[in-house]
């Protein structure tokens, strides 16, 4: 008895050492499946490890890239408004305004194709198959003059292909290279002679008014209150909308929100916005630049009733061909239903 | 007896007002006279007489409408969309130094998703002997942890490497917020998985659709890192990785990954995206530093400031800011008003504490005329935050990334204020 007390003792006074080196294990959590793991284990290491079996040649890679990524990255990996440049820079990363791409900057293939595979397209993350992601690697290193357009890339020649900045890294250094800042006490007095003001940010003016921030945070109470005024009207009039729809629309919609806007104050992005699409002529959202197949729908007189519009959403590059609208589509009619019920909820 | 009084009462107040306007001139920080009653005090006022709102009016409470200009702001120039964006934290007008966090800066990848507790798993695999699934509620079973630290993004003050750019404390240093984390220490985590001695590396994964992840070394995992799921006492907000974040101390915050999934121990480093090319340091010579991860010591007056402009004329002037280093903790910032040229050591408001944000106050009597404000602190490794052009001619100008320069703040006779580099 007295022996399990002093037990008791020890591993008491252990315990109240905050938390011991070498913790006893709780036995919580459960032992991961191995299907668990390779569904989340898809990371790819520079060495090639995680790599799946398969290959895409240059040509292919140029379809898909045009199909998936080219409405960001531009047809030719040039990237379009802020949106990444995946090709080009070469020989400017001592420049004042270096170009970092794929070519010129990165260092590893298996980060690209990790990259593509895992959080690429934007907005349809995981949606590649593997040859796809072999494509799509194949094509930005052609984009980069990395190999030739006969090229074909797969895991038994990955490691062949030479990176041309991949000795441009050194380690953290800070510590050797700028061991001039510790410098314990500083100057506290008569530090230098004279100071002049060299640069100003007024100049520049990139700024964001506070007062015109303020203005749109005030204003936006009200403007809120008109739109669930005009919600509630537009709900009113059109009593076929059923809230559930525009409800499981919504949930539907978050799949377009990476590049279309709808809703009060709404802007174009990488698509237009879409206040009033549904019933609308094809192609006429001011101020919005269309593709030249959308444009030539719209002068064919195309107009987005529930049939077209259930019809493009469910296989937009099938429905019209050369359209910039990067979307895989939706599968299930019932998505399909409901997003266009949402589309409608904003006016028709 | 009325008529006279009504004669006397004007030149009282003349004779007061002239008196005050001596004083200030005499004294320069005498407390100024009222030239009548005040009607706020004289007259019964509103709010004094009906009542106000019943409780629950608002039963999780926001700041009251006369603070809602102290909010997160973005740049919208600096990235294609918001989704893949940041914003900035409202410092000029915090005080102390816990950051709530309905106003502490946000950064996505893949936006701000929404992950319910039961939906939530973590998964410990690769070189450890049993890979390991967590719930949420497994999590909470572990011993906790509760501690303070800031989390900075590398990018800060990254606009500022090329010249004096945006006019604010919060656009300059407002990728930064300081929250009391709770949670349990990755170590504890990885100890039940059982690490393998080949195990040198961690690799954290978020469960967005960025799957942002990166390398940390196991020494630091097995540190002082934290799987937290509570941030000043209440849940993550969705904008911070609800339910479970990585806290990565004094390392840069693209490391500290939010909706955190998966912990992979490996051998090397898997060299993701964000840690290659993003998240790298180019310097002058076009090669590029890798792997820099913590932090160095750095300060910023956060008031006066652009944003916060003196509005009270000459006389007593708190002077405040904040101060904090990824390698310990602040020992002291110094507070020139001279651009430089002479120092003031300022008073700290608590001592500095590890990796955490640390308060500074220069109790200042200003006697109006123009000032070059800049701050400068020293942390206990006796790192002493450089000069702009001292940290340009280390790096030169196209790191991007960790610019912990001193910034200056010109502070005009009306009180107003601007960024501005000097010689």
């Amino acid at each position: 008895m007295s022996k399990y007390l002093k037990l008791f003792t020890a591993s008491a006074i252990g315990l109240s050492l905050a938390i011991p080196a070498s913790a006893e294990k709780l036995g919580l959590g459960r032992p991961a499946l191995p299907e668990e793991i390779a569904a989340w284990n898809l990371d790819v290491a520079p060495d090639g490890t995680g790599l799946p079996v398969g290959s895409g040649d240059v040509f292919t890679g140029e379809e898909v890239f045009a199909e998936k990524c080219a409405i960001c990255h531009g047809d030719f990996a040039e990237g379009v408004d802020n949106w990444p440049k995946l090709a080009g820079g070469e020989g400017t990363l001592a420049d004042k305004d270096p170009l970092k791409t794929v070519g010129s900057y990165w260092p590893y293939l298996s980060t690209v194709w990790d990259y593509v595979n895992r959080s690429m397209p934007f907005g349809d993350a995981q949606s590649l198959e593997p040859d796809e992601v072999y494509a799509i690697v194949a094509y930005i290193l052609y984009s980069n003059d990395l190999v030739d357009d006969e090229f074909t890339l797969s895991q038994e020649n990955f490691l062949d292909v030479e990176m041309p900045n991949a000795d441009g890294f050194i380690m953290d250094d800070r510590e050797t290279s700028e061991a001039h800042f510790w410098t314990a006490e500083p100057c506290m007095t008569n530090c230098k002679d004279s100071v002049e003001i060299t640069m100003r940010a007024a100049v520049l003016d990139v700024t964001p008014e506070e007062t015109e921030a303020n203005a749109a945070a005030a204003e936006a109470v009200p403007a809120a209150q008109e739109t669930s005024a005009e919600a509630e009207v537009t709900t009113e009039e059109a009593t076929a909308l059923d809230p559930e729809m525009i409800a499981s629309g919504e949930k539907v919609f978050k799949k377009c929100k990476s590049c279309h806007q709808i809703g009060e104050g709404a802007k174009h992005r990488t698509g237009p916005a879409l206040n009033g699409i549904v019933g609308a002529s094809a192609g006429t959202v001011e101020g919005f630049k269309y593709s030249k197949a959308m444009k030539a729908a719209a002068e064919g007189g195309l107009v987005w009733t529930d049939e077209e519009m259930a019809a493009f959403l469910a296989k937009p590059k099938a429905y019209m061909k050369g359209t910039r609208m990067s979307f895989a589509g939706l599968k299930k009619q019932d998505d399909i239903d409901a997003v266009i019920v949402y589309l409608r909820s904003f006016g028709s | 007896m009325s008529e006279n009084s009504k004669e006397k009462a004007p030149s009282r107040r003349q004779f007061l007002s002239g008196a005050a306007a001596v004083g200030v001139g005499a004294v320069g920080a005498g407390a100024a006279r009222a030239a009548g009653p005040d009607p706020l005090i004289t007259q019964v006022q509103e709010w004094a007489q009906a009542t106000g709102e019943g409780v629950d009016a608002t039963p999780y409470g926001l700041p009251i409408q006369f603070e809602k200009d102290v909010v997160r702001r973005n740049v919208e120039w600096l990235t294609a969309d918001t989704i893949s964006s940041i914003n900035f934290t409202p410092i000029h007008a915090l005080d102390g130094t816990i950051t709530p966090q309905g106003c502490a800066f946000e950064r996505h990848h893949s936006g701000a998703i929404e992950l319910r507790k039961p939906d939530y798993r973590l998964m410990i695999n690769g070189l450890v002997d049993t890979p390991l699934v967590f719930t949420y509620e497994d999590l909470e079973r572990f011993p906790r942890e509760n501690r303070v630290y800031f989390c900075e993004c590398a990018a800060n003050t990254g606009m500022e490497w090329a010249g004096a750019q945006l006019n604010g404390a919060q656009f300059t240093h407002g990728m930064i917020h300081n929250m009391e984390y709770s949670g349990v220490p990755l170590r504890t985590l990885l100890e039940e998985a059982g690490v393998k001695p080949e195990g040198k590396w961690v690799y954290v994964e978020g469960a967005d659709a960025s799957s942002n992840g990166r390398s940390i070394p196991l020494e630091k995992a097995m540190d002082d890192v934290l799987v937290a799921f509570k941030a000043n006492g209440e849940a993550l907000r969705k904008e911070h990785g609800y339910p479970v974040r990585l806290v990565v101390p004094g390392w840069e915050g693209n490391m500290w990954v939010k909706w955190l999934r998966r912990v992979e121990v490996t051998e090397t480093a898997i060299e993701s995206r964000e840690e290659t090319s993003k998240y790298t340091d180019t310097l002058e010579d076009g090669t590029s530093r890798k792997w820099t991860w913590v932090m160095d010591a750095k300060s910023v007056v956060t008031s006066p400031s652009p944003q916060a402009p003196i509005t009270h004329g000459p006389g007593p002037l708190v002077i405040t800011g904040l101060a904090w280093s990824g390698r310990g903790s602040i020992t002291g910032v110094d507070v020139s008003v001279d651009g430089g040229k002479n120092w003031l050591p300022a008073r700290l408001a608590a001592p500095g504490t590890d990796k955490a944000l640390t308060r500074f106050y220069l109790d200042f009597n200003w006697d109006g005329s123009e000032m070059l404000l800049q701050a400068r602190a020293k942390d206990s490794t006796g790192y002493v935050q450089p000069s702009k052009a001292q940290l340009r001619e280390a790096r030169g100008e196209n790191s991007i990334y960790h610019n912990n320069c001193i910034q200056t703040w010109w502070i005009k006779e009306t009180g107003e204020a601007e960024n501005v580099e000097v010689s």
